[in-house]
């Protein structure tokens, strides 16, 4: 028997508040992502990417249309078995970092394992790792506050990895770095990618960032406008 | 599930210490002046009733003149004699014990020691009204009021300040133009509404009569103490004294009292619920400074709301369940409002411990209200920490993250 794909969303919308205020932020995307896929999403702003990222992700709950994650039927799941399925499956990278303040970033990527209920000796080991493998071994006891912007935004994909999801939503993780920290923000997620075969979904309006990718997706007003693979 | 909430609820306490204390500090304040108030509160109150209790109890004076006040005067209004008290005690069953009381003040003399003294002249009977003890020596008795004894017996007061630290009984001192041997020291009653009661020299009455003041006239007994027989109906028994003197001292229908009774009972009566009223007020204020506490926290809880909405949002984007996020608030509050009732509770402890001593009031725990505040501090600190995090945990997660 067949696998079903990572991710398949039929005929999915989304809208935002009621009566003469309604918009309707997505119009019906159909779209199937498989396991190990690195897929860039574009779009200029307001065309309903950032909105598409956070139904992906859980965070957000559709108007209408079918979202299955490993064949599970998502929309029919409770608010607490949705942060179950993020819990166990899911990363997130944010563009505004979105790490605990006044906490260290060691504690920041232990996080997720705490929730896990993993043992505190076997969560600081994993912990570190992601902090080493980000190219942050020197900074653990640093709160985000003594961070610069790139070094935040690297705390915050160890945290999302930490946890070895099989999908990794990174929302304009870019969005508030110089070029030079953008370099090493993408070439973390590539490495991850490559060497560890999780399914990245990057939303970005950098082409020299969505480049990185193999598959890129274009959203224009709240529908899939184009959709290129690169070999 | 519960471990884990604990760990991270104190966590989070740890990074916010400012906030975790001005949340203690509300609470504590609160708690800490409401137990205050109540229990130096209750403590007056028992310190009222003990004094009056010491002047005796069922206790009535008689006096001469209409009552206090402007017409009370007892200016031109007759004094009784010793034939009132004798018919009195004689006519009236509910009557325990009774004794005439003459007073004087005279200066009194020991060595080189001087002071002016009030002279209590009365008959053995006073002592036993009056409630007091001997401490050395002995009352005088009977015999001495027939043989007008020059004998007296004295308090505590008079004999710090008279004999200092020699031994009082058997000395001689001079009251007035007689020297009169001290017999009794009367055992301490302390301080009452009235004065300082342990101030006082008590002799016969016929030797007060003959050896210091002499009389010119029958009419010189300026107050009589009646104690009642134990469970007398005391209007009852005012009553039957109204009568019997108004009788003996002539007065037609249409003439008032020109004399007037003081119960100890009602004055303890009027003053125990005046001081308990006095409790309830500063009750009132101390519930107002805990309203005060709890909005307070109230304050520390909405302007953090906006930093712990992205937490929580942040939290379940992680993958935590709005439950476990509540427990972890739960767990916060709790804490922080614990902390904070136990911190007010040791605080009032240590505050009514020194303050009766300065106020002079004994100090008496208060169980009761120790719980109501530290209950009231509890319920306030886990609603206003909790309720925000409640509506916060059910907004979808990226609601809570974009939250400003």
């Amino acid at each position: 028997m067949n696998q079903p794909p990572l991710i398949e969303l039929r005929g999915l919308t989304k809208t935002y508040g009621v009566g003469d205020a309604m918009f309707q932020a997505l119009k019906g995307i159909d779209l199937t992502i498989e396991r190990g896929e690195f897929v860039a999403i574009m779009g200029p702003s307001g065309s309903g990417k950032s909105t598409l990222m956070n139904l992906l992700g859980c965070l957000d709950t559709p108007t209408t249309g079918s979202y299955r994650y490993e064949g599970i039927e998502v929309e029919t799941l409770n608010a607490n078995q949705r942060s179950l399925l993020r819990r166990y499956a899911l990363g997130f990278v944010f563009q505004g970092f979105n790490l605990l303040p006044r906490t260290s970033a060691l504690e920041n990527v232990e996080l997720p394992l705490l929730y896990r209920g993993m043992p505190r000796k076997e969560r600081q080991e994993k912990s570190i790792a992601a902090l080493n493998s980000v190219g942050l071994p020197n900074k653990l006891n640093n709160t985000p506050g003594e961070l610069s912007g790139g070094q935040q935004q690297r705390v915050a994909i160890a945290r999302a990895i930490v946890t070895e999801p099989s999908t990794l939503f990174a929302d304009e993780p870019t969005g508030n770095l110089d070029s030079v920290t953008t370099k090493d923000v993408v070439e973390i997620l590539t490495r991850l990618n490559v060497d560890r075969g999780i399914t990245i979904l990057l939303v970005t309006h950098e082409e020299d960032v969505a480049a990185c990718a193999r598959r890129t997706i274009v959203i224009k007003d709240g529908l899939v406008a184009s959709d290129t693979q690169r070999s | 599930m519960i471990w884990n909430a604990f760990d991270i609820a104190v966590r989070e306490i740890s990074r916010n210490l400012t906030r975790a204390f001005l949340t203690v500090l509300g609470i504590f304040i609160g708690v800490a002046s409401i137990i205050t108030m109540v229990t130096l509160g209750g403590g007056a109150t028992l310190a009222v009733k003990e004094q009056i209790s010491s002047l005796g109890s069922n206790l009535l004076t008689l006096r001469p003149g209409a009552g206090f006040g402007s017409r009370g005067s007892s200016a031109g209004v007759p004094h009784f004699t010793e034939m009132d008290s004798v018919i009195l005690g004689e006519q009236i069953a509910s009557i325990a014990a009774i004794a005439p009381v003459r007073t004087a003040s005279l200066s009194t003399i020991y060595l080189s020691n001087a002071r002016a003294s009030t002279i209590t002249g009365t008959t053995p009977a006073y002592f036993q009204i009056n409630k007091w003890n001997i401490a050395e020596g002995r009352f005088f008795t009977d015999a001495d009021m027939r043989s007008g004894g020059a004998v007296c017996v004295i308090g505590n007061t008079v004999r710090v300040e008279l004999f200092g630290t020699d031994n009082p009984i058997g000395a001689s001192i001079r009251i007035g133009r007689a020297s009169i041997e001290v017999i009794g020291l009367l055992a301490t009653k302390g301080q009452a509404g009235m004065g300082d009661q342990d101030d006082t020299i008590i002799m016969p009455l016929s030797t007060l009569q003959r050896r210091l003041i002499g009389r010119t006239s029958s009419n010189d007994i300026n107050q009589i103490s009646i104690s009642a027989v134990e469970g007398t109906d005391s209007i009852a028994l005012i009553g039957e004294i109204t009568q019997i003197m108004r009788q003996r001292r002539n007065l037609q229908s249409n003439q008032d009292n020109d004399f007037n009774i003081f119960d100890t009972r009602q004055i303890a009566e009027t003053l125990g619920s005046t001081t308990q009223l006095m409790t309830m007020l500063l009750a009132a204020v101390a519930g107002v400074s805990l309203l005060v506490g709890g909005i307070g926290i109230m304050n520390i809880m909405l302007v953090s709301v906006t930093e712990r909405t992205r937490e929580i949002g942040i939290r379940l984007a992680i993958g935590a369940t709005a439950s476990e996020v509540l427990l972890q608030f739960l767990v916060e509050a709790v804490t922080l409002s614990c902390i904070g009732g136990i911190v007010g509770i040791v605080l009032a402890f240590g505050l009514c411990y020194g303050l009766a001593q300065v106020i002079k009031v004994p100090f008496n725990f208060n169980t009761q209200i120790n719980v109501i505040a530290f209950a009231f501090s509890a319920i306030v600190g886990v609603l206003f920490g909790y309720m925000p995090a409640r509506r916060a945990a059910m907004l979808n997660p990226i609601d809570a993250l974009r939250h400003e």
